[in-house]
């Protein structure tokens, strides 16, 4: 199925959604997704970030949809054209979007673990506004308890689902879920069990903000102050092959995650024995340094190898100008 | 040679006359000049002893603010370590405890905050990139040490006196 997404054409297969097919794509035209996670089933469709305009239904019915769609949910049709930076409409849509997922959103990045990996950071510093316009008292809850291992701060949830998906199918059976309805709903254990489950620490992994956060990590540094280097070992869980992250701080291992790919999603779950107990560089046979974007503050004072422009690579005139650089980087 | 610019000058070296040949009519008039400046007003401060006005914006040692109720505002959030360009600040967070909620604003605060003078420029990024309003470069000169140890201030000599004392 041909499928046209802000001006670029692509064929795709029957029953791929819309943010699929962006992200068959790449760049910038991916639609920004909170909720929706491509390894968990069912998921998408909560938070109304990937808001997108279809122009043109589809080959044989052309009209436009009358409302913006989300992309996540709504599956490709033959002759598809969506437009989604290239939409004032859209922009603005998700400017209200990240404005609302705001409203409660405690403001203390500074505390939190979260951050410098954060979604709603990236998101509310793309679209958002600086000022907030509510007046009202943020909505805050009843600290849970949620076990040793995972910190559960609920007030900076935003009720995107994933932890629950995660709990349904990542795990054998779900202890943990959400109680309540609308503005009052909340993720908790029912009887404040602790999530004791060889693969819950996955939910830290997916949380999109720092509602879920490693508690063995907690306070202990800034993520961008660590070094993430890849690592493997051979993990007796069956389920769990044992491929990580390890966040460095000088010799230690200040916490292990799943490697998570451009969209931060994990490329495969990890068993908790992996990520909360195995923090000594002799547990891992290490494979090198993650590779981190250069936009993320993660990166920031990591200095990589020169690189020259692309378009220097291309023309043989630059390229003899620059014959020494090249040289260097090779060598290095 | 041909000049170039036509704004070559060619210098004249015509031998000395009577007066400038002799020594002293020379060395009176630089003794004047001399003399003049014992009865002008001195330029140098005596400085530590003296000190001269700061301008406004000066950037001098670093002190970590407290609230209104004496609460140490800094969060450890490492903004200020991140962009600093010197590399100059380190800190380690810690949790705060049950009790301890009139000596830290938030949950989260440093439990070691060092900053190394001698990596320090005073660029006051570290002052713009505070979140919380918690590092101003307020203070004084800097003053000179024997040893390098003594230049990395914790936060014995960063925090703030607290209030009412």
């Amino acid at each position: 199925m041909k499928v046209t997404i802000d001006g670029i054409s692509v064929e795709v297969e029957a029953g791929t959604s819309i943010l699929n097919a962006a992200r068959v794509i790449g760049g910038d035209i991916v639609p920004p997704a909170m909720c929706y996670y491509s390894k968990l089933e069912g998921s998408g469709g909560k938070c109304r970030t990937c808001l997108v305009k279809v122009s043109k239904g589809s080959e044989k019915d052309p009209r436009p949809m009358p409302k913006l769609v989300a992309s996540c949910r709504t599956t490709v049709m033959d002759g598809m054209e969506v437009q989604n930076i290239t939409s004032p409409e859209v922009v603005e849509a998700r400017k209200g979007i990240v404005e609302m997922l705001l409203i409660n959103h405690p403001l203390d990045c500074p505390i939190c673990d979260q951050a410098g990996e954060c979604h709603l950071q990236d998101l509310g510093y793309e679209h958002g506004l600086a000022k907030t316009r509510y007046e009202f008292d943020r909505r805050t809850f009843e600290k849970t308890d949620i076990g040793d291992k995972i910190q559960l701060h609920m007030t900076r949830c935003i009720l995107c689902y994933r932890c629950v998906f995660v709990a349904d199918q990542i795990t054998d059976h779900r202890i943990h879920g959400i109680l309540n309805r609308g503005d009052h709903s909340e993720i908790s254990t029912y009887i404040q069990a602790a999530v004791d489950n060889d693969f819950s620490g996955n939910v830290i992994d997916v949380c999109p903000v720092g509602a879920l956060t490693d508690r063995t990590f907690r306070f202990k540094n800034r993520v961008w102050f660590t070094k993430p280097v890849d690592a493997h070992r051979d993990c007796d869980h069956e389920k769990c092959n044992g491929k990580v992250t390890l966040w460095y701080k000088g010799e230690d291992v200040l916490r292990v995650t799943a490697r998570k790919d451009v969209y931060g999603e994990v490329e495969e779950f990890i068993c908790n024995t992996c990520r909360f107990d195995k923090k000594k560089t002799a547990d891992w046979v290490i494979e090198g340094p993650r590779k981190i974007s250069h936009q993320s503050v993660i990166s920031s004072n990591h200095y990589d190898t020169l690189q020259p422009l692309p378009v220097v690579k291309t023309n043989p005139l630059l390229v003899e100008a620059n014959k020494e650089q090249f040289d260097r980087q090779t060598r290095l | 040679m041909e000049s170039l610019t036509n704004r070559r000058k060619l210098i004249e070296s015509k031998p000395l006359n009577f007066l400038e040949r002799a020594y002293l009519p020379a060395i009176l008039s630089g003794l004047r000049i001399t003399g003049k400046h014992f009865f002008r007003k001195d330029v140098t401060i005596r400085y530590p002893e003296q000190k001269r006005e700061f301008s406004e914006n000066f950037r001098g040692q670093h002190s970590l603010k407290r609230d209104e109720e004496g609460r140490e505002r800094c969060t450890a959030c490492g903004l200020c370590a991140l962009s600093c360009p010197a590399e100059a600040i380190t800190m380690i967070a810690a949790e705060r405890q049950k009790g301890e909620e009139n000596l830290y604003r938030e949950e989260k605060y440093a439990a070691v905050y060092e900053i190394n003078m001698l990596r320090c420029i005073f660029c006051g990024l570290c002052e713009e990139a505070c979140p919380k309003e918690a590092i101003y470069l307020d203070g004084d000169i800097v003053p000179s040490n024997f040893l390098r140890k003594d230049f990395i201030y914790g936060k014995d000599k960063l925090v703030e006196a607290p209030l009412n004392q």
